[in-house]
């Protein structure tokens, strides 16, 4: 085999010069249901707008009246489907008004592994028969695509997937008050006093995106339209729950995260006062430092008495500040203060964001600042979402990606 | 004169292997009871008896009768060098995964074991801060004073090894000391560095993670099982995520996306332990590809942010493996877009060590020293000699650099200041480890040569009880060392080329060469130098004998004669026949009292004599001897006499002021190559 590192490719500059989060109101509107798909790596994000000001005398005029309500009705009224689909109640946002509707944004994922699950869902609800396209975005709308096509004959309209994600969240931002927020009263020794805060996305450029899935990319945006993956890594999400599985045995993101909160990672990691009995001042080195990532674990004894949750939280604070770290240089080398961090590998994980947030300001002596976005993984679908009512279905962008996110 | 010397310290504090049965000897408790041996040894250790006592393994009280080889191994031998001694400690520090903590382990064991009581002294003054500082001394020294010390990776790059040359200026680069986590240190100065910043995935997160994943609890082991693996069978790919697709997108379907994306579980998936469907040679795979990529990329992250070119890397963890280097190099060039080089180093275990001992034989002798890597001792590329105790010799195909044995100079060498181009410069005219031909050639040379060369050695110590003995070990580990070579060219290091030199300089085996009574056609030579005289030459001489008396004195007597100076550079040190600066001294004096013309040039300095600093039939004119290398400031002309300095090196080699190379071909096979005949004459003349 060729044993050389690959990476995803998308250094290729790129600037988005497509019409973000504008819609043309002058374009018809689709017909419903209106979806967003992003099919990543691990998880599979859709975004479902339920309107709720249905004129019951214009709805009546859909032919397949039936079939639409069954569809709103089954996504509404549950918060999970099948064993792993799962819709993030808490991130609905009410009364929400696009392209001149009024309703319910719904953010639902499920395991990319359960698609075959979801195509049953749809072919058992008859989706196809109120629509031939799904917007989608992602790796996996390459992958699924033949799959869609021959289990329920719908085609997945593929969009570029960074260029989803930037327009999804400037969408957001600028539509919902206090989306971005970021931690203040950071202190690693109590993070408990940490508390959110809001902060006034305006205005936010330059700043960097580094959105954590499975692996993790890293764009500058500039304005609106001009953003450009300038580094990634490998490193993400899909390494924290992978090694945790291998490591602790656990099942589920959230199952690693619970074991992480209640691990300490001193235990595993080799820390600088560990070395120096100290703090390393002569370059500023804090005791408390991580100055090898699972160093004591080369000893029998301390592997021994290691617990399962000591090693999750260790692979947590190994991968963040991996993360961290990267991102902090790429902020640097591009003269960046801002960093937006999303992705679902943030979901339920303030232990990282506060860990995030804490290493930018350290490291920084305060210089960089980390931010977070309350929809931290959905923006992709929403993205695409943007795409199926901001284009007239003749004028879909059949441009290849230049840039890929995993 | 310069004087060659192995760096062998005051009190000889070289031991090798086991540090706890040497550190036993050397403290002179290795007859005494276990207890007290391990006591006196921890006592000795200070605060960090606990880490380091976790990776001993004492040896018993030696019992001579019955273990007589073991015992003789644990013998200080006369010749051991300091390199053999840091070779171990670096083995057992490697071995036990301190890391950062190395270094001082390291420097306590030299503390600890060394017998010379001033030196002790000293070294226990070097605090902790100094690490860096010795690292950092011991990189700058390797970069200026071994040839061919750094070398570009190129996987399935003809050759795989692309030795850098040493340049005057090593000046500014980023080096990562890659240990249990890794430092990373801007070196603008021999005396300016600051750390910049650092990982904690390293080294010790390759083997932490390994130990919890696989079965292999050593540094080595990890190695040899990720050599074997997969990573596609863990790692999630671009084609895992995009499908059959990604061939339309022109990407290929082995990019990494996710490091160990796959092992994470799905429903499908319903229970029984997860790491068990997975190989665990694939899971190390996985593991050094993610750390090596990640090291990589923040090297470049570093280096770009300081406006970096050349990014060195020191500690453990690289050990030469291919693996490590591709993936290290892969990730460099890609995110660096080709603009920042990741070097590796063959002693990157040795900077801290190497550092630290010269720092100490600094500050007991103010006099600067030059070094030179000594290539009988030196192991090159491979690991010459595995130490012999239990698990240290599964070492084996990593690790590779474990032997460097240097020579004291003294006086410093420094690159010839008329060299037109000294980033650049080549000794070499082949380079052997591209020239298939000419290696083959060389090594089939070698090969027929042995027996002879062993007889002749044997012939020649009449008294020798031994000698027998020692010439069929040099015959064993000579033909094993061609064997290395033929079956990987690119080991044809500095070491061996310049062994190749000397063979085919002095027609040892050349298959047609011809004896080296060609050497007197030269006699009815009678050189004439036409056109506006030079003001100083600088002649290069070869050989004693015939050669220097009618080839070289009469061209000098004719530069003389045109007013011409004349500093004649002859080697430092002997070299085969060749003629050594001191004997030029003696036949100098000779030819003074022949010769009125040359009497006089001497008496009024017209004409000089100066030794090259070299101690080898060929000349490399980045390492000559600094005083010549003043005076060579005011040469207008260089010549450049036989074949070694002539052809093997320093024929394509070109200067900011006239030169000429002169050399008779005494073989045929090179001659043929040169497009002349056997015993041609080449006189190349450039300005």
């Amino acid at each position: 085999m060729d044993s050389k590192p690959k990476f995803i490719n998308g250094n290729t500059p790129t600037t988005g010069s497509e019409n973000g989060s504008d819609i043309d109101s002058d374009i018809a509107a689709p017909p419903m249901p209106w979806f967003g798909l992003d099919i990543g790596g691990t998880l599979t994000k859709l975004v479902y707008f339920e309107p709720t000001d249905i004129n019951t005398a214009e709805e009546e005029g859909y032919k397949e009246v039936e079939t639409l309500r069954t569809i709103r009705h089954y996504l509404t009224s549950n918060t999970a489907y099948g064993k792993t689909g799962i819709r993030d109640v808490h991130l609905t946002i009410k009364q929400f008004e696009i392209h001149q509707r009024v309703g319910n944004l719904h953010f639902i994922r499920f395991p990319t592994n359960d698609m075959h699950i979801f195509l049953q869902m749809v072919e058992a609800k008859k989706l196809s028969s109120l629509a031939d396209t799904i917007c989608s975005t992602g790796g996996g709308a390459f992958k699924f695509e033949q799959e869609f096509k021959d289990v329920v004959n719908m085609r997945l309209e593929k969009y570029d997937e960074l260029n989803c994600l930037i327009s999804g969240i400037h969408y957001i931002d600028s539509k919902i008050p206090n989306e971005c927020y970021y931690w203040s009263n950071l202190d690693p020794f109590n993070s408990e006093a940490c508390e959110k805060v809001p902060f006034d996305f305006r205005d936010p450029y330059p700043y960097l995106v580094v959105n954590i899935g499975s692996g993790v990319s890293i764009l500058t945006v500039h304005s609106r339209h001009k953003f450009q993956r300038v580094s990634g890594t490998s490193l993400g999400g899909g390494t924290f729950l992978g090694l945790c599985c291998l490591l602790t045995g656990c099942q589920t993101f959230e199952e690693a995260i619970e074991m992480a909160a209640s691990g300490d990672s001193t235990k595993v990691d080799k820390l600088v006062r560990d070395i120096y009995g100290g703090d390393y001042a002569r370059f500023g080195l804090p005791g408390s430092t991580v100055a090898s990532s699972f160093g004591h674990m080369n000893i029998s004894e301390k592997r021994d008495a290691a617990t399962k949750n000591d090693l999750a939280r260790s692979t947590l604070v190994t991968i963040t500040n991996n993360i961290g770290s990267i991102a902090r240089m790429c902020a640097l080398n591009h003269g960046i203060e801002r960093i937006v961090f999303v992705g679902n590998f943030l979901r339920v994980n303030p232990i990282a964001m506060k860990l995030l947030s804490y290493a930018m300001e350290y490291w920084s002596k305060g210089a960089l600042k980390a931010l977070f976005l309350e929809h931290e993984g959905y923006f992709g679908a929403v993205g695409a979402l943007m795409k199926l009512i901001s284009t007239k279905s003749d004028q879909k962008d059949k441009s290849e990606p230049s840039q890929f996110e995993v | 004169m310069a004087t060659q010397f192995q760096i062998i310290p005051p009190g000889k504090f070289s031991f090798k292997g086991n540090i706890g049965k040497n550190g036993s000897r050397d403290l002179n408790i290795g007859e005494k009871p276990q207890s007290v041996r391990i006591n006196t040894l921890i006592y000795c250790m200070g605060d960090r008896e606990e880490e380091f006592f976790n990776c001993f393994e004492f040896p018993p009280a030696p019992v001579p009768q019955e273990k007589e080889e073991e015992a003789v191994d644990w013998k200080q031998r006369e010749g051991e060098t300091v390199d053999e001694y840091i070779t171990g400690l670096y083995l057992l520090a490697g071995h036990c995964n301190y890391g950062n903590l190395k270094e001082e382990l390291i420097r306590d064991c030299i503390v600890v074991g060394i017998r010379d009581k001033k030196l002790q002294r000293k070294l226990q003054l070097i605090e902790k801060e100094d690490e860096m500082a010795c690292l950092i001394k011991g990189c700058n020294f390797l970069l200026k004073n071994i040839p061919d010390e750094a070398f570009a990776f190129v996987r399935h790059g003809n050759p795989e090894y692309q030795f850098q040359t040493s340049e005057p200026n090593i000046f500014p680069y980023l080096l990562l000391n890659v240990g249990s986590g890794v430092s990373i240190v801007k070196v603008e100065s021999e005396d300016k560095y600051e750390r910049i910043g650092g990982t904690a995935m390293g080294g010790g997160t390759f083997l932490g993670l390994g130990s919890l994943l696989t079965n292999a609890k050593e540094f080595d082991d990890l190695l040899n099982l990720a050599v074997k693996g997969d990573h596609r069978n863990v790692d999630m790919l671009v084609k895992d995520i995009y499908g059959g697709a990604y061939s339309a997108l022109g990407l290929p379907g082995d990019l990494l996306a996710s490091s160990f994306g796959k092992t994470v579980r799905n429903s499908k998936q319903a229970t029984g332990e997860a790491a068990h469907i997975y190989a665990e040679e694939d899971i190390a795979k996985s593991l050094l590809h993610m750390i090596s990529n990640d090291i990589g990329q923040i090297a470049c992250l570093y280096a770009n942010l300081h406006g970096l070119k050349k990014c060195y890397f020191g500690g453990y963890f690289i050990r030469g493996q291919p693996v490590t280097m591709s993936t290290i190099t892969f990730a460099m060039n890609y995110w660096s877009k080709g603009e920042v080089q990741g070097l590796f180093l063959r002693h990157e275990g040795y900077l801290g060590a190497i550092g630290a001992f010269l720092k100490g034989a600094e500050e007991d002798d103010t006099v600067k020293y030059q070094w030179g890597e000594n290539y009988a001792g030196s192991s090159g590329l491979t690991c010459s000699s595995p130490p012999p105790y239990g698990k240290f010799a599964t070492r084996g195909r990593s690790g590779t650099f474990d032997m460097l044995e240097l020579d004291r100079l003294d006086h410093p060498l420094v690159h010839l200041p008329k060299l037109r181009d000294p980033g650049h410069y080549h000794a070499d005219t082949v380079d052997l480890t591209k020239d298939t031909e000419a290696r083959i050639y060389w090594l089939d040379c070698f090969e027929e040569a042995i027996d002879r060369v062993a007889k002749c050695a044997v012939k020649s110590q009449p008294n020798s009880e031994d000698s027998q003995e020692r010439a069929q070990q040099f015959i064993i580990k000579y033909r094993k060392r061609l064997q290395e070579l033929r079956e990987q060219p690119f080991k044809v290091a500095h070491p061996v080329r310049k062994s190749v030199k000397v063979s085919c300089v002095f027609g040892i085996s050349g298959k047609s060469s011809a004896t080296d009574t060609s050497c007197t056609k030269t006699s009815s030579r009678s050189p004439m130098v036409e056109g506006q005289p030079h003001k100083l030459a600088i002649i290069f001489v070869d050989n004693s004998g015939a050669d220097v008396i009618l080839g070289v004195f009469p061209l000098v007597k004719e530069l003389l004669n045109r007013g011409t100076e004349v500093i004649l550079s002859a080697n430092s040190g002997p070299a085969l026949n060749d003629i050594t600066h001191n004997e030029l001294r003696i036949v100098i004096k000779r030819v003074t009292e022949l010769d009125s013309d040359i009497c006089l040039a001497v008496d009024e300095n017209r004409l000089t004599l100066l030794e090259s600093g070299s101690a080898s039939p060929c000349l490399d004119l980045s390492r000559v001897d600094q005083e010549l290398a003043e005076q060579c400031r005011k040469a207008d002309l260089l010549i450049f006499e036989g074949m070694g300095r002539a052809v093997h090196t320093n024929l394509e080699a070109s200067f900011t002021c006239e030169s000429l190379k002169l050399a008779v071909l005494k073989n045929k096979w090179l001659a043929n190559r040169l497009g002349g005949e056997a015993f041609s004459v080449m006189f190349k003349y450039e300005r």
